[in-house]
């Protein structure tokens, strides 16, 4: 099973908290009437520039371990050797929001706009989330469609980068996945080329599979600390 | 003055606008260019910084806040070119070979900006050797790295190292950052600092300069 989806970039676009949550502002904060305003412009910039695209396509579990592998780079132990293993199903996927928001960022610095620029990638990576939300919930829909798993069952992305999965992993996954087919490219350095793209693993199974109760070492290291609550609330059809 | 205490606060409340109608203003009361600097702008600019230490604000109030001050300073640049732009020093900044991610390094650049330092923005994607022949070339007393990338990383050691065999050592300084950059790693390289976001870079540049 192969897909690839466009959306609307409405779909997607991030409300003021999620965009000023990407700029390290306390969470429920109310910002100053100047930035409040700005966000509002970013969004709306935002909607103008973003070409969401996404492609995902399931494969064995055999396989994902071949994927997951990479290079040898891997932490480990990491929470993903833990996790898939246990999933049900399993899928990649690579998505982005194309080439003209990067270049709009670029643009507003470059002239001197640099808050409306600063926000407008904040709203960005705010609405690569989002959309990494949607296409889980496409993957997990269409493999409960066909009866691959059942109705109450989760999906969560992991992505090379986090959770141990060494960022070189990311040449095998496009090797497999190959998302040339929708604009994204693969640097020397595993850069993803447009900025705004998003490549992993879908992980589909019971809810307790996704939880991580050991602690790993690369967690000390991570900078990213909403495993927990991402965890708590994986993709479901059904809410719990 | 009221007018440079309406300067100050311009940059407080991020609105550019009023910052260059307040420093026209300021001048054509009669006064003098530095004052303006010095009392208003620069004074703003303490004041929001202050008040981003304490977290009271955030980034986004603090770009507004450079956006202001900048458009002080354009106003107020042409006449004092007799006595110059004051400069707390030059500073080349880049993103590292391989990587494209330039957002936190031109955050960097535009604090670095607005606290008083002349910068030197190579851009992305620059080679070591870029990084080491503009430092010499523009006389720059810092070197600010960014990299956002595990795999690019290893430029950052090759820069430093660069620094070292031209002998530039004590004469420029530099300084690393960016999302999996810490504060080890810039030691292991023998990087001379390490800023944790951008704020924090402007502040540990400044400890550099002063050393």
């Amino acid at each position: 099973m192969r897909e690839v989806c466009r959306i609307s970039p409405d779909s997607i676009l991030p409300d003021r908290d999620g965009v000023l949550g990407h700029t390290g502002m306390a969470p429920r904060a109310e910002p100053a009437a100047g930035v409040a305003r700005l966000v509002e412009r970013a969004v709306e910039l935002l909607g103008r520039h973003a070409r969401p695209v996404a492609v995902f396509e399931e494969i064995a579990p055999s396989e994902f371990a071949q994927v997951l592998e990479g290079e040898g780079s891997n932490v480990s132990p990491n929470p993903i050797e833990a996790i898939h293993p246990r999933a049900e199903r399993t899928g990649l996927f690579a998505l982005t929001l194309g080439r003209e928001v990067q270049d709009e960022i670029g643009a507003l610095f470059e002239t001197g706009e640099f808050p409306l620029g600063y926000l407008l990638d904040a709203a960005a990576s705010a609405a690569a989330g989002r959309f990494a939300r949607v296409v889980v919930a496409r993957f997990l829909e269409a493999v409960v469609a066909r009866g691959a798993a059942a109705p109450d069952r989760t999906a969560l992305d992991y992505s090379p980068g986090y959770c141990g999965w060494h960022v070189t992993g990311q040449r095998r996954l496009f090797e497999r996945l190959g998302p040339g087919e929708i604009g994204i490219s693969l640097g020397e350095s595993c850069l993803m080329d447009p900025l705004k793209s998003v490549s992993g693993a879908i992980l589909v199974g019971p809810a307790e599979i996704h939880r991580i109760e050991a602690a790993y070492s690369c967690c000390a290291a991570c900078s990213d600390h909403h495993c927990r609550e991402r965890a708590g609330r994986p993709v479901a059809l059904r809410p719990s | 003055m009221d007018l440079l205490r309406e300067i100050a606060s311009s940059l407080e409340t991020g609105d550019d606008e009023r910052a260059a109608e307040r420093t026209r203003a300021a001048l054509a009361a009669g006064v003098a260019p530095r004052v303006v600097l010095d009392e208003g702008l620069v004074r703003g600019m303490e004041a929001v910084g202050a008040r981003f230490k304490a977290h009271e604000i955030f980034l986004p109030d603090v770009l507004l806040a450079a956006k202001a001050m900048i458009a002080g300073v354009e106003i107020l640049k042409p006449l004092l070119e007799g006595e110059g732009m004051p400069s707390r020093g030059k500073v080349v900044i880049g993103t590292v070979k391989g990587d494209l991610h330039d957002i936190g390094k031109n955050l960097v650049g535009v604090l670095l900006r607005g606290a008083g330092f002349d910068v030197v923005d190579l851009g992305r994607d620059v080679p070591p050797e870029r990084f080491v022949e503009a430092a010499e070339r523009e006389g720059a007393r810092v070197i600010g790295m960014s990299a956002l990338l595990t795999t690019t990383m290893p430029a950052m050691a090759r820069v430093v190292g660069l620094v070292r065999e031209r002998g530039l050592g004590g004469s420029v300084r530099t300084i690393v950052g960016g999302a999996p950059v810490s504060a080890d790693f810039a030691r292991e390289i023998g990087a001379d600092d390490y800023g944790y976001d951008a704020a924090n870079a402007v502040e540990r540049v400044a400890a550099l300069v002063a050393r």
